[in-house]
């Protein structure tokens, strides 16, 4: 079956999200990622969408749970790379992913995360 | 209004649904809409798309490329075989859902074309055209 990869980087998740995604693939990538932050123990993911050129309400709707359950589980979920006019359509649709951070590029992804993960820690 | 092109796409899977976005993707490039609208587009058609197969049991979607010159557009029509919706205005409503999901696929959609029709009654399907122009 279609997978989405996962790669760990340190003490981090990173996902590209590649193909224009099928409902059932984007449930696999939700059920991966929460078992790989059990088994890694990570402090944060970061999902590259700067391929996705159609963000409708169902995968808007997977991102956010995606950062909900990852929450839960001690780590900070980052959305990344939205093209500009993915974020007019998602805007008028009247899905503001309330509650997901997001980044322009996965270099300030990955420095949000570490200055979570360095705040989370001496907390 | 002139009808050019048209072509049915099948809707009883979610593979059904990539699909549909694959294919109004290229008809909207072909008539050279803006990268925008062209999103606006393909946005609509899934979730429309999704509609059919969530509530309406699966269905298909007719496309038609229209020529009224001096504008061109597209206008695609989604027919499922479902219950029907007993409530149209109630429907059409942001957050309103009977499927679990955000209730934003009637409205949303309206929202991301020029012109939005929904024709239903309970036990006669759902039948939801939309065109955008270019």
């Amino acid at each position: 079956m279609d997978r989405i990869p996962i790669l760990r980087m340190g003490e981090f998740l990173l996902v590209t999200i590649q193909v224009d995604m099928h409902d059932q693939l984007a449930l696999t990538l939700q059920d991966d990622l929460t078992a790989q932050i059990t088994r890694t123990g990570a402090r944060g993911v970061l999902i590259d969408i700067s391929s996705l050129d159609v963000v409708d309400s169902f995968i808007g709707r997977m991102l956010g749970s995606i950062a909900s359950m990852a929450r839960l589980m001690n780590a900070e979920t980052v959305v990344v790379g939205m093209q500009p006019s993915v974020a007019i359509t998602l805007v008028e649709l009247g899905l503001t992913l309330h509650g997901i951070r997001t980044a322009l590029n996965v270099e300030k992804g990955m420095a949000l995360l570490r200055a979570g993960a360095a705040r989370r820690s001496r907390a | 209004m002139p009808v050019v092109k048209e072509e049915t796409v099948a809707i009883g899977s979610d593979a059904d649904v990539v699909l549909v976005r694959q294919r109004v993707r290229r008809r909207a490039q072909e008539l050279r809409f803006s990268l925008v609208d062209q999103t606006k587009l393909v946005t609509a058609a899934s979730e429309l798309a999704r509609n059919a197969l969530e509530h309406g049991r699966g269905g298909e979607m007719l496309l038609q490329v229209l020529e009224e010159p001096p504008r061109s557009g597209l206008r695609l029509v989604f027919v499922d075989r479902g219950p029907g919706i007993s409530n149209v205005e109630l429907a059409m409503k942001d957050g309103y859902t009977t499927g679990g999901g955000l209730g934003l696929g009637l409205g949303g959609a309206k929202r991301l074309v020029n012109e939005f029709a929904v024709e239903s009654a309970p036990g006669a399907g759902t039948r939801v055209t939309v065109t955008k122009w270019h």
